[in-house]
């Protein structure tokens, strides 16, 4: 069922900006529209950009928002994971509660 | 059908399924019927011979999946990254088979330690989710006395005391997951059937949700519901002045703003005797008046057996693409 959910009408998640978009929505708490609109802002970019794979691609790389790794392509140089949620905290100006936990742990100071 | 039934059916037949779904509705809810371009625009949608069909480009909504994580073929946050990677949805769900905020209480530091791992090998954002569950309180699986027992005998002040009491216990259990999930990294909460045991559970879930907006103003928080209708069970609960008992999703919405939500959930339970027209005619009906006014994203339940998709283990894809079409097409819903 997720998958044909998925396929139907899916942002695409980090395929395109679709987790980008659901932590707007989780954190200020926008409407679909405007939290596509908050979040095509930020990355320089069209609202239709954000569910283009192609395009998207391409913009997380730029700005190190992390990809997905699949069989024939793995980005283990890139920023992933917890290092793309820091990128994604700064460039979308958010709270990331597990990148703001690291910091403070980590011992990292501004 | 709504049992997952594959029928044959006529497009008069759909239409009359539509119209008969909606004035239903209209009628229970006392909200408006589906204007004439709505229901022409789902029998559209529900008369295509089509196995999938699918939104426009540009018009994709939010998969706010709860129920991943599931243990489907590994661990659990192997299965979230599975989610993440191979389906491609925008937010995951941590959460434990007994899907209770009372259950995890007292596994909270092992799901815990599962958050922190999920955390540290996602991008995507991770909730934590629960159902309220209040009944888990009552008699015999919890301390309280049960109330389901109490009405039958005519106790009423009984009953109600008891619920209240339930509710307190509730409220703290939430709260005391809620920190701990916090702790370890979660971006959310989901507080998933709530009002399953009517508005005494709906009240905790809004009183929880109010005291976490105030210790966490970024935090996500989704109140998915167990039903289109608040059942009563206490009668006289309130929350900010409004009786909860009877509210359907317009003033269920408005709760869950007052209180902090970031996310509500909206849902509208199948009948399986009916077609999947029929009821996605009459869901759309009891969402609509929500859509129009919500101030914060709503994600209508679309699972298996809410929101136009069949009871069944395996929903048919082409009933829960038609659901999830009709929904972002017809309301305008930020995700599901």
């Amino acid at each position: 069922m997720e998958g044909a959910h998925s396929q139907a009408s899916g942002m695409g998640g980090m395929r395109t900006a679709g987790d980008l978009v659901a932590r707007v929505q989780m954190s200020k708490r926008l409407r679909l529209k405007e939290a596509k609109e908050y979040v095509a802002g930020k990355l320089g970019c069209g609202v239709r950009d954000l569910s283009d794979p192609v395009a998207m691609e391409l913009i997380r790389r730029e700005h190190g928002l992390g990809l997905l790794t699949m069989t024939s392509s793995t980005y283990p140089a890139e920023p992933g994971m917890m290092e793309a949620k820091f990128n994604i905290a700064e460039k979308l100006g958010l709270h990331i509660n597990c990148v703001e936990l690291f910091k403070e742990r980590a011992g990292i100071r501004a | 059908m709504g049992d997952g039934a594959l029928v044959e059916m006529t497009r008069s037949e759909i239409k009359a399924d539509l119209e008969e779904g909606t004035r239903i509705a209209a009628r229970k809810a006392k909200v408006p019927e589906l204007t004439q371009d709505e229901l022409d625009h789902l029998l559209d949608i529900y008369a295509s011979a089509a196995r999938f069909t699918a939104v426009d480009i540009g018009e994709e909504v939010v998969l706010s999946n709860d129920g991943t994580g599931t243990k489907h073929i590994g661990n659990r946050v192997q299965d979230l990254q599975s989610y993440e990677t191979l389906l491609g949805v925008d937010m995951v769900e941590l959460w434990q088979a007994d899907y209770s905020y009372k259950a995890v209480k007292t596994n909270v530091a092992h799901e815990g330690q599962s958050m922190k791992i999920a955390q540290a090998l996602l991008t995507n954002p991770v909730q934590y989710g629960a159902m309220p569950d209040l009944g888990r309180y009552s008699q015999p699986d919890g301390p309280i006395p049960n109330w389901s027992e109490l009405l039958p005998l005519g106790k009423i002040d009984e009953a109600r005391d008891a619920q209240v009491e339930a509710c307190t216990m509730l409220v703290g259990d939430i709260e005391f997951v809620a920190d701990a999930m916090i702790a370890a990294g979660a971006d959310g909460i989901d507080m998933d059937t709530t009002g399953a045991a009517g508005d005494a559970d709906f009240l905790a879930a809004l009183t929880a949700c109010r005291k976490l907006r105030e210790k966490y103003p970024w935090l996500g928080i989704e109140i998915g519901m167990a039903s289109e209708f608040v059942l009563g069970m206490h009668g006289q609960l309130e929350f900010d002045g409004q009786r909860l008992a009877g509210l359907w999703p317009k003033d269920q919405l408005r709760m869950v703003e007052a209180a902090g939500g970031s996310i509500y959930g909206p849902a509208v339970n199948i009948n399986t005797g009916k077609s999947t027209a029929w009821n996605i005619a009459r869901a759309i009906t009891f969402i609509k008046p929500a859509a129009e006014v919500a101030t914060i994203p709503v994600h209508v339940n679309v699972g298996m057996g809410v929101g136009g998709v069949p009871t069944c283990l395996f929903p048919p894809a082409d009933a829960t693409s038609r659901a999830g079409k009709a929904f972002i097409e017809i309301l305008k819903i930020d995700g599901y």
